[in-house]
């Protein structure tokens, strides 16, 4: 008796089971559709020309006119190397300061330490329309006003705490016996930051880089802001500046070929280092 | 001895950490200080250097002005139900990733995609894929017989917000997913199996032992997106440019600012959104304090 009633029971689990399976499977398909649908659409219009546009055939009409206009647009070319050198230059500079300050705030002991890590969360949390008027006053007194090179000073106000709390995290993860020996003998701190710690920061670095690049890649408002001319515009601003003649004629297709194009390197970065990125994500969050 | 080593070690710090300071104080604390200026002077931008000091005037202006109220309305309505939406899906999304799923570290990465492109990558796209006439979604609609017409999403003034949620929504969650599912994996595994062998349904095991757990974590994520969620700017202005119907507190303050060329007064207005995000920030970190040190006396 009590046999048959665990057979079934066994038959039963089984089948719930692959209930489970099953609804589990479903739900990941259709997270992945919410998630990577939009992309896909907008690579599917951006191949689609004219009329082809309006109807909603799912697969990519292959027509690469887009793309070819997009790449024989000056402004646009411009506009990309604006965003690259304002990135990288944001980010060399934000790793560098924020690797200098990161060993004092995570191993030297000073009394200005806490209320400093402090500030330095606390201006990350800034609402950066606060700055705005300030900031454009100075921009203007440096003779910065629709340079590219403005942005690089006012991205330091969101990449530089960020890099700065990110690497303090990462640098106290490091075990301190590694410069035990070096401070026995009487290495300078400079010295123990370059050849102890530095060359075990590869990795902390990278992740901690990416995300500040794409945090420059990526910003609006300043951008707005502080250019004017369209050989100034960043790529945020240059796609969302772009429009059509009038507003019946709404350049969709070009808009979706641009979209693809600036999103394209930033995705093939962040999946080939996705594990990276997400410890440093969390490395600031969590343990922070 | 000690005493010289310390000061040695006091001395060493404050150089490596003078050229972040000096850095912060051109980029953050005389820009700041600057804006606080202004907010009391009737300044305009085109001559910022012309002006007089007008005391609490720019403030009385802001706070008469209806305008600012439906930003603030706007901006609170913004943060409270995208970040609730975020942070319930958030916390499915990651239990869901957490369990033995097929494909897991596919949907990871994948999950990382609407979080790496740029917010006006993002907007544009949608606004394209909620288009009234062509947009994909209308089409689906209409296609599978839900509606006779499609809707006129963005075009609608009274569905715009709600459209700007949906589409931070979809954005942000990948940032709550990944903070939740980091403290989910920091969690000791013995208390899961326990509760299990014991018989206890998922449900209760979610409830009681799960969201205790997390609660530091979430409450952290909540914070950070919260504080941003208050500033938003791109989202929509990208959408709607300075529609009343999804104007935030940022795009008044930058519309007054920028466009009406009134220095004092969207200095006023910047100086009452960063009083409001500090004051919120303020109650939320001694909401999760008082959570902590309640739940350490029991």
């Amino acid at each position: 008796m009590s046999m048959r009633i665990k057979r079934r029971s066994a038959a039963y689990y089984r089948a719930m089971r692959r209930v489970r399976q099953f609804a589990l499977g479903c739900l990941t398909a259709l997270l992945l559709f919410y998630v990577l649908f939009p992309y896909y659409w907008a690579i599917v219009s951006s191949t689609k020309q004219g009329a082809e546009l309006y109807n909603s055939v799912l697969l990519p009409a292959l027509d690469f006119r887009h793309y070819k206009e997009l790449f024989r647009d000056a402004n646009f070319a411009t506009s990309i190397l604006n965003s690259l050198c304002v990135a990288i230059a944001t980010t060399a500079l934000s790793l560098g300061l924020g690797t200098l300050a990161a060993y004092a705030l995570g191993r030297l002991n000073f009394p200005e330490r806490r209320s400093l890590l402090l500030t330095v969360l606390m201006i990350s949390i800034f609402p950066q329309v606060v700055v705005l008027s300030g900031m454009f006053e100075l921009i203007r007194w440096f003779g910065l006003y629709n340079r590219v090179w403005s942005l690089v000073f006012a991205y330091l106000i969101f990449t530089l705490p960020f890099t700065t709390w990110v690497l303090t995290s990462f640098i106290r993860e490091f075990p301190r016996e590694l410069e035990e020996a070096a401070i026995m003998d009487g290495c300078s701190h400079w010295r123990i930051l370059t050849s102890i710690l530095l060359p075990l920061m590869g990795p902390a670095l990278v992740s901690t880089g990416l995300l500040a690049f794409i945090l420059a890649w990526n910003e609006f408002l300043f951008a707005l802001t502080f250019t004017l001319t369209e050989g100034s515009r960043t790529v945020p601003v240059a796609i969302g500046l772009l429009a059509g003649n009038s507003r019946y004629e709404y350049p969709f297709g070009p808009i979706m070929a641009a979209s693809v194009t600036v999103t394209l390197p930033l995705i093939v970065l962040v999946l080939f280092f996705q594990r990276k990125i997400v410890a440093g994500l969390t490395a600031g969050a969590v343990k922070g | 001895m000690r005493t010289k080593l310390e000061r040695r070690e006091h001395f060493s710090g404050l150089l490596f950490v003078a050229p972040l300071i000096a850095v912060l104080i051109l980029v953050a604390g005389w820009p700041l200080a600057r804006t606080l200026y202004f907010s009391f002077t009737d300044a305009y931008l085109d001559d910022s250097a012309n002006h007089v000091l007008i005391g609490f005037r720019n403030f009385v202006d802001v706070a008469g002005d209806p305008v600012w109220w439906r930003a603030v309305r706007n901006t609170a309505i913004f943060t409270a139900i995208s970040v609730a939406i975020e942070t319930v899906l958030g916390l499915a999304i990651a239990l869901l990733l957490h369990g033995a799923i097929p494909g897991r570290g596919l949907v990871r990465a994948a999950i990382l995609v609407p979080w790496a492109m740029p917010v006006v990558v993002s907007t544009k796209i949608w606004e394209w894929m909620l288009n009234d006439q062509f947009g994909v979604v209308n089409r689906a609609i209409v296609g599978l017989g839900l509606a006779d017409h499609g809707v006129a999403w963005v075009a609608n003034g009274s569905l715009l917000l709600g459209v700007v949620i949906f589409i931070d929504v979809w954005m942000t969650t990948p940032f709550m997913v990944l903070l939740i599912l980091a403290g989910l994996q920091i969690l000791p595994e013995e208390i899961f199996e326990a509760a299990e062998v014991d018989g206890i349904p998922w449900w209760k095991r979610l409830w009681s032992i799960t969201l205790p757990l997390l609660a530091p974590t979430i409450g952290v994520a909540v914070l950070f997106r919260v504080l941003d969620a208050l500033r938003m700017f791109d989202l929509a202005y990208v959408l709607a440019g300075a529609n009343v119907n999804a104007m935030t507190m940022s795009i008044y303050a930058r519309d007054r600012l920028i466009n009406n060329q009134e220095l004092g007064v969207g200095s006023a207005a910047s100086t009452m959104v960063f009083l409001l995000i500090a004051l919120v920030a303020i109650f939320i970190v001694g909401a999760m304090r008082l959570d902590r040190s309640g739940a350490a006396e029991r």
